[in-house]
């Protein structure tokens, strides 16, 4: 697999994660967008939108096949930096139902290889309610592990039992910021320190700004803060300092 | 010429109206007459259009009426104009003549608005003239009744050629024309246009091209151009400012002008210009003059009552943008006046061609320059315009986008044969240059998206017979295409929406939403924080928010708006102004016919510094407040000069001399940083030979241009041109939650995986010519090899001041992106820490 030696130089030292608590878990947050939970050696990634591309294409809109590739390079790269002994995929992995059954077969057996020796976890998403077809894995509707539950769409309500712990993707939170009369626009976490939201990990998925009234559901205004992908590290701000699209 | 050309009825209805048809209508009818394709080139007023039209009524004539019964002739007339609004403004001029003289003549115009039982009806009982835009053109020709609907099409007339072809929409044009030419051999082309620099372009681009390298041509009548204008400049009493644009110390003078004529037309190059003339000349207006408003931003509602309130007559001033530039006639304007500089001299003719509408009557008008260096300009507009010299730009060369665009509809007509398409495009002289394997792969971008991955075979949209020819693969793609149609790609806008001010301290949201008062770039209003003022429609405006596709405003209280310049000077300095102004820079012989402030300023700088020579470079360094400053002059234009501020920045970082920005305008460029530059240059460390190497356009420009901003903006219109994202229709906007595929992320990953894809090479091309202007940039270097001027200073000097003073106004580049992120994360910190 030599397309991965880039990332694999990239990710070669041990990995520099930023270290919050999420309902009283220690977690590491990654600038590749994913998250790391070391007491339980797992990797989060949310919204890889596998095949994309090639849903666009069925309609006649021929984005370029290269989307799939792209993310699972990338995907494979913060692995091996992390070695997790589990991998937990927050929902939408495949932009479509049939995704998982177009998987071109590089790329599923890079996938399969991603696999080998590791838990893996599918949960289903609005994209992908499906269990994937010809992949190892178990998929799963959401899951509790401790004091933390992973699903793909957060559950709108504020400060209730259930939405304690919650890590979660769906809403490809993205944050914007201003400075001299310039601004500048990139996917984030987003936590208020008792739930989580993950950047959208795929290559062609875009960010739903967190001003947007989306995120007025399950974050208490201005009750929040955001760390932004930055070229090898985050940028935390505070809801107070981000402005709208 | 002899008048016998003409019929008798036309000869009466001449005579009727105490005219008699002018030599260039007879010269036309007669052309035509033979089959020849001819470009008429006339100042305004000379009865263009209708020269135009009278060889189509005279052939129409001699048809006569048809029997009941009898089957209709299909279109005998195409007439194509850039607007709609003038397509219709021509048809009803037009029915005057045919509806007089009795004329068995069926004329309609087909628009964007044309309601589509009445466009269904037009292509089962064609008009004999069909009044239309070069979209509807499209349209028609992707239909599969094209060959039918065309087939005994016998003229095409295209009115203000020379700015048709300046577009896009140009190419799409002549992609069209192409088509048309092989659907009804023998067809003939009539170009309107005003006079331009090169008209054997505009005659070659009427005709079919052969292989040859010769190009053909087609005829041509000349109009010689009526009476000379008369231009001055603004003589003001005020003090000439060294920098900006606003012209606001020449509002008296403007006011004093309108009162002194019955209407005036003042033209300004940006929107932002005219808020502020405008807003400035009513705070003067102690006679409340009937003075208007108008340009593109504003409410369509708002801007038609303008257009009617000076066609009738009730105004006495419209300040106004390019978007009152062409074609309508706006009634008996007797006095242009222009402000701030021309930019071009063709420009500026046409503009004041809108003066005086009868050619034998000198038009006037009057030049304001909002600066110093625009005086310059200003002046050699004037020479220019009294040797009749004129600064069009060339040709463009087609883009490929448009022709993706093309093929799609051409395959939505008919089974499309490759190399019969390829010879049709290429007979026209836009696509002369295409080569084979370009157009394969154009091809084969819209069958499959044209990727060195063939996973989307399966998806085709364009699929090859067993007979060798290509069809769509589904209907549906068809009307995908219809969706799709079209050159224009308009930046995002937003509404902006009249609201009560949240800073009286209600408590209450924002109210629900009042008047609307037009449209604005999505971009601008990104800038923006609640509680910003801004000039827009005339009045000063508060943001107070966003809603969806709307920002909301209130009326501000303040007289003094935080005007940040929105759309700057929109076109750059022509080539040929540029090299005149620096002629007149190097000859102070020349000076006397400037005013003494400017001659002052530039005595000043001979004294104090160097003036900077014709063809040569002079580069001025000096410290001023810590940082040390670079100045050069260039005169290249603002787009060349920023690319190029761009690439001296990286070298200069990678020399050592730490640089920390720079800003541009049309005349100058200049860099600050840390290092003493003057050291630097004078001591031999660095060459700056070396920093202003034509190698400077390779590497370096690459690697900026990855992470450019005006790349994505520039692919993202390419892909909605070549079909490759869809169109965003009004009505159809995204909502919040369904995630759209952004073009930036497409264009991020195409150049990490496909560099080498067409539609990168169309972005490429687009931006070279557009937006980065590479070529003017590369003939800069190769000028001034050898010839570049250092001066250490121990002060700023005089030519400098203007560039100077832009710093804070116009935006400053050069930060990098995380860079920003880092100090605004750093700034909080600080916060947290005091």
């Amino acid at each position: 697999m030599t397309a991965l030696t880039s990332h694999l130089r990239k990710y070669s030292a041990a990995p520099v994660c930023h270290d919050i608590q999420v309902n009283g878990q220690l977690v590491g947050l990654h600038d590749s967008g994913v998250l790391w939970w070391p007491d339980e050696s797992t990797l989060i990634v949310a919204d890889l939108h596998l095949e994309k591309g090639s849903s666009f294409a069925r309609r006649g809109i021929m984005l370029p096949p290269y989307d799939t590739g792209a993310t699972l390079e990338k995907l494979a790269g913060v692995m091996d930096a992390f070695d997790p002994a589990r991998v937990i995929c927050l929902g939408d992995s495949f932009h479509d139902a049939d995704g998982s059954d177009r998987l071109p077969a590089p790329y599923r057996a890079m996938l399969t290889t991603l696999q080998l020796g590791r838990e893996w976890i599918w949960v289903t998403g609005n994209h992908d309610p499906v269990a994937p077809v010809r992949l190892c894995g178990e998929t799963v509707d959401e899951t509790k592990i401790g004091p933390l539950t992973f699903r793909h769409e957060p559950i709108e309500k504020i400060g209730s039992e259930e939405t304690a712990g919650e890590v979660c993707g769906h809403l490809h939170p993205a944050a914007r910021v201003r400075r001299f009369g310039r601004s500048i626009r990139r996917s984030c976490f987003i936590t208020d320190g008792t739930r989580l939201v993950l950047p959208a990990f795929g290559a062609l998925t875009g960010g739903l700004n967190v001003t947007h009234s989306a995120y007025s559901m399950i974050f208490r205004r201005r009750q929040f803060s955001v760390f932004m992908l930055g070229n090898d590290r985050l940028f935390p701000f505070t809801a107070s300092r981000l402005v709208g699209d | 010429m002899d008048a016998a050309l003409l019929p008798n009825r036309f000869q009466s209805w001449f005579a009727s109206r105490g005219w008699s048809p002018r030599v260039h209508q007879l010269q036309l009818i007669d052309q035509l007459a033979q089959g020849h394709s001819t470009l008429l080139i006339a100042p305004t007023g000379a009865g263009k259009t209708l020269a135009g039209f009278l060889p189509s009524l005279v052939e129409l004539e001699a048809r006569g009426k048809r029997k009941p019964g009898q089957a209709g002739n299909g279109i005998h007339t195409l007439y194509i104009s850039p607007l709609k609004a003038l397509a219709v403004d021509i048809a009803r001029n037009l029915e005057a003549p045919v509806s007089e003289m009795g004329l068995p003549v069926r004329l309609e115009t087909r628009t964007g608005d044309t309601p589509s039982h009445k466009r269904q009806r037009q292509k089962l009982n064609p008009p004999d003239i069909l009044l239309t835009t070069p979209e509807q053109i499209a349209l028609l020709l992707s239909d599969p009744a094209s060959a039918k609907l065309f087939a005994s099409l016998k003229t095409v007339i295209l009115d203000e050629l020379h700015a048709m072809v300046t577009s896009k929409r140009g190419d799409l044009l002549a992609l069209g024309l192409a088509r048309l030419r092989r659907l009804s051999p023998g067809l003939r082309t009539v170009g309107l246009s005003a006079t331009v620099a090169a008209p054997d372009d505009l005659r070659a681009y009427l005709v079919e091209q052969s292989e040859t390298e010769t190009r053909s041509l087609s005829h041509l009548v000349e109009v010689s151009g009526g009476a000379q204008p008369d231009i001055s400049i603004l003589n003001s009493e005020e003090r000439l400012p060294w920098s900006g644009h606003s012209s606001r110390y020449a509002i008296g003078d403007m006011y004093r002008l309108i009162k002194e004529h019955n209407v005036s037309l003042l033209f300004v190059n940006t929107r932002s210009q005219a808020e502020m003339v405008f807003q400035e000349l009513w705070r003067i207006n102690d006679e409340t003059l009937p003075i208007a408003l108008h340009h593109g931003s504003l409410d369509v509602g708002q801007r038609r009552k303008v257009e009617a309130a000076m066609a009738s007559g009730a105004l006495r001033a419209v300040v106004a943008t390019s978007s009152l530039d062409m074609g309508i006639d706006w009634g008996d304007i007797d006095l242009v006046i222009n402000i701030g500089a021309p930019k071009g001299a063709s420009r500026l003719a046409q503009r004041i061609g809108r003066a005086n509408h009868r050619m034998d009557e000198p038009s006037k008008a009057i030049l304001v320059p909002a600066n110093r260096f625009e005086v310059l300009e200003c002046q050699a507009a004037l020479a220019a315009s009294k040797r009749g010299e004129q600064d069009t730009p060339p040709l463009r060369k087609g883009a490929l986008d448009v022709l993706a665009q093309h093929i799609l509809g051409l395959a939505c007509s008919d089974p499309l044969d490759a190399v019969v398409t390829f010879e049709e495009i290429t007979s026209s002289e836009t696509y002369r240059h295409l080569d084979w394997e370009t157009f394969e792969k154009v091809l084969d971008f819209v069958a499959t998206g044209g990727y060195a991955l063939k996973t989307y075979e399966q998806y085709a949209k364009l699929r090859k017979g067993k007979d060798g020819l290509w069809r769509i693969a589904h209907p549906k793609i068809a009307q995908q295409y219809r969706l799709n149609v079209g050159t224009i790609v308009e930046a995002p806008m937003l509404k902006v929406r009249l609201v009560r001010s949240k800073a009286d301290g209600r408590r209450t949201p924002v109210g629900r939403g009042g008047r609307l008062l037009g449209e604005i770039e999505e971009y601008f209003i990104e800038q923006m924080s609640q509680g910003d003022t801004f000039l827009f429609g005339g009045e000063v405006l508060r943001f107070e928010g966003m809603r969806e596709s709307e920002a909301y405003v209130s009326r501000a209280k303040t007289d003094n708006p935080m005007i940040p310049s929105y759309m700057g000077g929109k076109f750059p300095l022509s080539t040929y102004l540029a090299e005149s102004v620096r002629t007149m820079l190097a000859t102070p012989s020349s000076w006397p016919a400037l005013p003494d402030q400017v001659r002052d300023w530039l005595e000043i700088q001979r004294d104090k510094s160097v003036l900077p020579e014709k063809n040569g470079l002079l580069v001025e360094t000096f410290p001023r407040a810590n940082k040390h400053y670079m100045v050069c002059y260039p005169f290249e234009g603002r787009l060349a000069h920023q690319t190029l501020g761009m690439l001296l920045t990286k070298r200069l970082e990678r020399l050592g001399a730490r640089p920390m920005g720079f800003v541009a305008n049309d005349y100058a460029l200049s860099v600050w940083g840390l290092g003493d530059l003057s050291l630097l240059f004078s001591s031999g460390r660095i060459s700056l030979d070396q920093v202003f190497e034509e190698d400077i356009l390779g590497d370096d420009l690459d690697a900026w241009l990855a992470e450019s901003s005006l790349m994505k903006r520039t692919f993202r219109n390419c892909a909605v041109i070549a079909g490759l994202i869809e169109r965003r229709h009004p009505g159809q906007e995204k909502t919040g939650r369904q995630v759209t595929v952004s073009s930036d992320l497409i264009y991020d990953v195409l150049r990490a995986h496909e560099p080498d894809h067409i539609l990168l090479k169309a972005t490429w091309n687009d931006a070279a010519e557009g937006l980065l202007d590479i070529s003017r940039l590369g003939e800069l270097l190769a000028r001034i090899r050898g010839r570049i001027t250092h001066t250490a200073l121990p002060h700023v000097s005089p030519l400098a001041v203007p560039i100077l003073l832009e710093i804070g106004k116009e935006p400053v580049y050069g930060e990098a992106m995380d860079m920003l992120l880092e100090e605004a994360a750093e700034e909080l910190v600080l916060e947290a820490m005091e």
